[in-house]
């Protein structure tokens, strides 16, 4: 009932309610400021009381203030219906099966009023109605898996998605898209990289910054490249493609366990830390960058190991860190902690107590490094040393992210700390690599004459 | 039968038949320190760049479910867009890479006094809206664009000419260059703010609609707070006529160009009307239009006509389209030097992109490219009975096909009457198609942005500072007695409400503060001198220094030339230029002094001789006594 007023409250709820109009009533307002036409539309819940939102003829909407209303009168009613253009996949037999799993996040989607964000929307029809490319490369089926911004994936999330994927995989189908909001999608890709092993088919998570209602948005692009990635490429590995330069061009196949977001808003904001990406792939090619990768077999087995102990936690050294951070962990039961620790992998003196406590009742704690790049190196300093003889196990260059996921994994399999370090330190998917390619950091600063000139000489 | 007039060959009774009816939106830059959502400097052209993007533009829904027309059809033209950014003033927000910032406040109280001055009622709330461009001039694909107010008014001879809306929005790209497939824009006059000033079509002439634009010009000029330069406001003209379609001039640059580009629209209208009658007496609707479409390229093979010939070599497709009973109406003229298949051969320009010229040829034209027998040969293989005509573009596979889909639905069109266009003027005073116009449907809420709460203490402290309207101002300094000549500079003055601060408060005369203030701040200004640096408090400081009797009239210039080079206050100058004025005693010793030194001085004419001797006591005098006192001086000394 209520739902003739969608999210109206308080004082302007009590307007409406007096003039006896409601939400898609074309109305004429008369105010202090003069008369307005137009058909009032729904408000975000989160916005104040004091304004009613109106669409005027031109288009624009305009909130015109409660307290400067003298009348409203209905003079029509007009109910938007928002539905992207649905149309049916068509099939072809000669083209391969891919399935695209929707997790949430916005490939496709459409305005939620109550909100004012976008919600998506997904079915074969709807996407086929906005993006027809993909049917120029796949059979294409889609399962909703859940609904979620990326924030709200979780462990429960992660099991389910790992064995919807294996469910696939058994069924034949010769590649996976997931769609992911993409704020944790570096954490999901690390996760399925060790929930599912030996995928005999490539396992592309694909997002978008922009979300789909934007003309400029990067959904569809992302979209057709993983599709063309999970199709016809032979990577049989979990990957993230995104936008690799901010321009329209291709996009970058991250491997799962070594890529992270690393701008809150940019396109390209996916970077793969401590060596390079594995391929690039646009509409027409795609271009491996590496030949380690895992290829693609015919088979349909894979294994899918879904064990996790939800009882770890970051914790991100600062400067000053007091003991009772580790403490209160501890106290609280946790099994886990992975330390982003400052330069080569290390804490202040005063944590030290805490750390042997944590020791002491068997918590199993990892070092790794808030630089991103690099190795956790122990030895070169005391400190480290000493850390170590903590019982703090040095994590190589696993990013701190994937070791909080490999560690909740681990310590789900079993309880035995030697056997955690066991699997712990054993690399699976590439979460630790043997060296560093000497063209794997590259973080160019801007400013200085050769960037520039770079970037004056190609599309950014 | 179609007409072609001139302009200035119809009078008003003629375009009061016609059902002239003529509307303007007015883009006016206005002056803020930075862009509307982000911190880059706003206001600097600058023609090198040090990066440059790629991107494209795909349609999207409207918020109410819809495809906007303009949309699609830049959809279909398949444009890489290419932007160039200068350091300078583009950071990562106008490149669609960073989320806006917050509205600038600036900005936003400009727009509301002009929202003001305009009579419009003004909103409570602003919602920022996305307003759909997929030619990519802008290169988040929209625009970020908002209402302050609605439905106002204009005084215009005896009537209102009344304001559908006052916006405020970022502005867009400057093109650079845009050949085949490929865009390219200039990325620093985006997100500079920008009015919009939406009138409705309430112009009845060609010269009231120029009349209407130069009357709000004024009116935003005189805030004193928007920008001025070419291209700094930009107008768009909507025209329709009698049973005709509103169809939109797009950024006309100059005021004067409007009545010409208002007639000729109005003409094209008018004879596509015509047209269309034609077109319906031969029973040819949109729907039972009959077209053929046969590949040309084999009966043409051996043409001499060079563009089909390098179309052929380059593998490149002929394609011939047939049109049914469209005898006669292929050159049916439209406007000076322009006909239907001019129309059809822009859309085959803008659409398809092929762009070099000519890019169709058809069986109707008078000196044709093709022989009489290959045009024969193109009726046999389209089928064409009597009545047909054919038209033949060339391009790779897909633009052909574009092509060949555009000439038909142009046709077609002809035959519904005047399309819902954009359209581009030209400098002869004609126009050409630039886009399909587009209608409510391209708007979006931002969801980037929450509303913006216009306070009503806001809005009555704005009512309070408004300054004079333009034409409040013209009778005001009228009644102070400025000549014609000032007041027209000093209406549009942005100094005007510092003139009238003097003139309330200062022992001055009006005409005087008038001039120093505006004629003789832009003679300054343009001869080199740094003089808009002045701050107001500064110039009311000299107006007042001078009203004291500080220092001569004869004195503004190097009093002002003084202040603008040091910073200095008029006292300083006046100090330092030793312009202090001198007494009375003073001026008598030194005229004593000088007509002492000069008692031999031939000619012993009064006269010459009088001329000559304030020639030599002014040099050292002006500034420091007024030039009445030291002839009165001299006067009774020579006695």
């Amino acid at each position: 009932m209520s739902d003739i007023y969608k999210g109206y409250r308080g004082e302007a709820l009590s307007l409406l309610k007096a003039h006896g109009v409601r939400v898609w009533s074309d109305v004429e307002v008369q105010t202090t400021h003069g008369a307005f036409k137009g058909i009032i539309l729904p408000r975000s819940e989160t916005a104040d009381d004091k304004h009613i939102v109106l669409k005027l003829r031109n288009g624009y909407n305009v909130g015109i203030t409660v307290a400067t209303i003298t009348s409203i009168k209905e003079i029509g009613y007009k109910e938007a219906h928002y539905k992207i253009p649905e149309k049916e996949f068509p099939y072809d037999p000669a083209k391969p099966r891919v399935k695209l799993f929707g997790t949430g996040g916005t490939i496709a989607s459409r305005l939620d009023y109550r909100t004012g964000a976008v919600i998506p929307a997904f079915t074969p029809g709807e996407l086929y109605g906005s993006v027809p490319e993909l049917a120029d490369i796949c059979n294409l089926e889609t399962e909703k898996l859940y609904g979620v911004f990326s924030e709200n994936m979780g462990p429960e999330q992660w099991i389910g998605t790992a064995r919807a994927i294996g469910r696939e995989i058994e069924k034949g189908v010769q590649g996976i898209v997931i769609g992911h909001g993409t704020d944790t999608m570096h954490h999901t890709a690390a996760i399925l990289s060790f929930m599912v092993q030996d995928s005999p088919v490539p396992i592309v998570m694909v997002g978008s910054q922009r979300s789909s209602d934007r003309p400029s948005s990067d959904a569809a692009l992302n979209l057709i490249n993983a599709t063309k990635t999970a199709a016809e490429s032979d990577i049989a590995e979990v990957m993230i493609c995104m936008f690799g330069p901010t321009s329209d061009q291709y996009d970058l196949l991250h491997r799962g366990t070594r890529v992270r977001k690393m701008h809150s808003s940019y396109r390209s904001t996916f970077r793969t830390i401590g060596d390079i990406p594995i391929a690039m792939v646009s509409r027409d090619w795609i271009i491996p960058l590496r030949d380690d990768y895992k290829r693609r077999r015919s088979d349909r087995n894979v294994k899918i190991n879904t064990a996790f102990e939800e009882k770890v936690s970051i914790v991100y050294y600062y400067p000053n860190m007091k003991p009772d951070i580790i403490d209160s962990l501890v106290d609280n039961g946790y099994r886990g902690i992975i330390i982003a620790g400052t330069g080569l992998g290390h804490v202040n003196k005063p944590l030290y107590p805490a750390l042997r406590r944590a020791r002491e009742k068997g918590i199993a704690m990892y070092m790794t490094v808030q630089t991103l790049w690099g190795y956790v190196q122990m030895y070169v300093y005391d400190t480290g040393r000493d850390i170590m003889e903590l019982g703090v196990v040095p994590a190589s260059n696993m990013l701190p992210e994937v070791a909080y996921v490999k560690l909740g994994w681990a310590l789900g399999q079993t309880t035995d700390l030697e056997e955690v370090k066991e699997i712990m330190l054993t690399p699976i998917a590439g979460e630790i690599t043997e060296r560093e390619p000497h063209n794997g950091y590259l973080i160019y600063q801007g400013g200085i004459p050769e960037v520039e000139r770079f970037v004056s000489s190609y599309w950014k | 039968m179609p007409r072609i007039v001139n302009y200035g060959e119809l009078k008003e009774r003629d375009y009061l038949e016609m059902g002239f009816m003529s509307g303007l939106e007015i883009h006016q830059q206005i002056r803020t320190e930075k862009k509307l959502f982000c911190r880059c400097p706003a206001g600097d052209y600058y023609e090198d760049y040090h990066a440059e993007v790629l991107r494209h533009m795909r349609p999207t829904l409207s918020e109410l479910g819809e495809y906007d027309g303009t949309a699609l059809m830049e959809f279909k033209t398949r444009k890489e867009i290419v932007y160039q950014l200068h350091r300078a003033n583009v950071c990562t927000y106008e490149m669609d890479d960073t989320p806006p910032f917050e509205l600038n406040q600036e900005a936003l109280d400009i727009a509301l006094e002009v929202a003001l001055l305009l009579n419009c009622n003004i909103v409570g709330e602003l919602h920022i809206s996305r307003k759909q461009y997929l030619d990519g001039s802008i290169p988040a694909g929209f625009q970020r664009t908002t209402i302050l107010g609605t439905d106002g008014w204009v005084p215009y001879k005896d009537r209102k000419i009344n304001i559908r809306q006052l916006g405020l929005e970022e502005d867009a790209c400057r093109q650079v260059s845009d050949r085949g497939h490929r865009r390219v824009y200039k990325t620093d006059r985006l997100s500079i703010p920008l009015i919009e000033t939406v009138t409705y079509p309430d112009m009845r002439a060609p010269w009231e609609v120029a009349e209407v634009a130069e009357l709000l010009r004024e009116l935003a000029r005189s805030t004193g707070k928007v920008r001025k330069g070419i291209g700094r406001a930009r107008q768009d003209v909507n025209v329709s006529v009698e049973g005709g379609t509103r169809v939109e001039i797009k950024g006309v640059h100059r005021i004067p160009y409007i009545p010409r580009l208002t007639h000729f629209e109005a003409l094209r209208q008018w004879n596509l009307l015509e047209l269309r009658d034609e077109l319906r007496k031969r029973g040819v609707t949109k729907e039972t239009l009959k077209s053929s479409v046969a590949k040309a390229a084999a009966v043409l093979k051996n043409t001499n006509f060079p563009p089909i010939r390098q179309a052929i070599d380059r593998g490149w497709r002929v394609m011939a389209v047939g049109l049914g009973e469209f005898k006669g109406l292929l050159t049916f003229p439209l406007q000076p030097a322009r006909d239907l298949a001019s129309e059809i051969s822009d859309r085959v320009r803008v659409i398809a992109c092929l762009d070099e010229l000519p890019n169709i040829i058809h069986s109707e034209m008078k000196d044709s490219p093709l022989s009489s027998s290959e045009w024969r040969e193109v009726s046999a293989i389209l089928g064409l009975k009597k009545n047909d005509v054919s038209v033949i573009v060339w391009g790779d596979d897909r633009d052909s096909e574009t092509a060949v889909g555009e000439i038909i639905i142009r046709a077609g069109e002809a035959a519904d009457g005047i399309p819902n266009e954009t359209r581009q003027a030209f400098p002869s005073g004609t126009n050409g198609f630039e886009r399909i116009l587009p209608g409510p449907d391209r708007m979006y809420p931002d969801t980037d942005m929450p509303p913006v709460p216009l306070a009503e203490e806001r809005i009555e402290r704005a009512k309070a500072r408004l300054p004079l309207t333009p034409w409040e101002r013209r009778e005001r300094y009228r009644k102070l007695g400025l000549s014609r000549e000032i007041i027209k500079d000093l209406v549009t003055d942005h100094r005007a409400g510092l003139f009238e601060k003097a003139v309330e408060s200062l022992p001055i005369k009006p005409s005087l503060a008038a001039v120093v203030v505006s004629q003789m701040m832009k003679h300054l200004q343009r001869k080199g001198f740094p003089v808009s640096r002045l701050a107001d408090g500064s110039l009311f400081d000299l107006l007042r220094l001078y009203s004291q009797g500080g220092f001569a009239r004869e004195a503004f210039p190097d009093v002002m030339k003084a202040m603008s080079a040091d910073g200095k206050s008029p006292q300083e100058v006046v100090q330092e230029l030793g312009l202090s004025q001198l007494d009375e005693e003073d001026v008598e010793e030194i005229v004593a002094g000088i007509l002492k030194v000069y008692s031999n001085l031939e000619p012993k004419d009064p006269v010459k001789k009088f001329r000559h001797l304030m020639g030599v006591l002014m040099a050292g005098l002006r500034g420091r006594t007024p030039g009445e006192k030291v002839a009165s001086t001299l006067r009774k000394a020579m006695a």
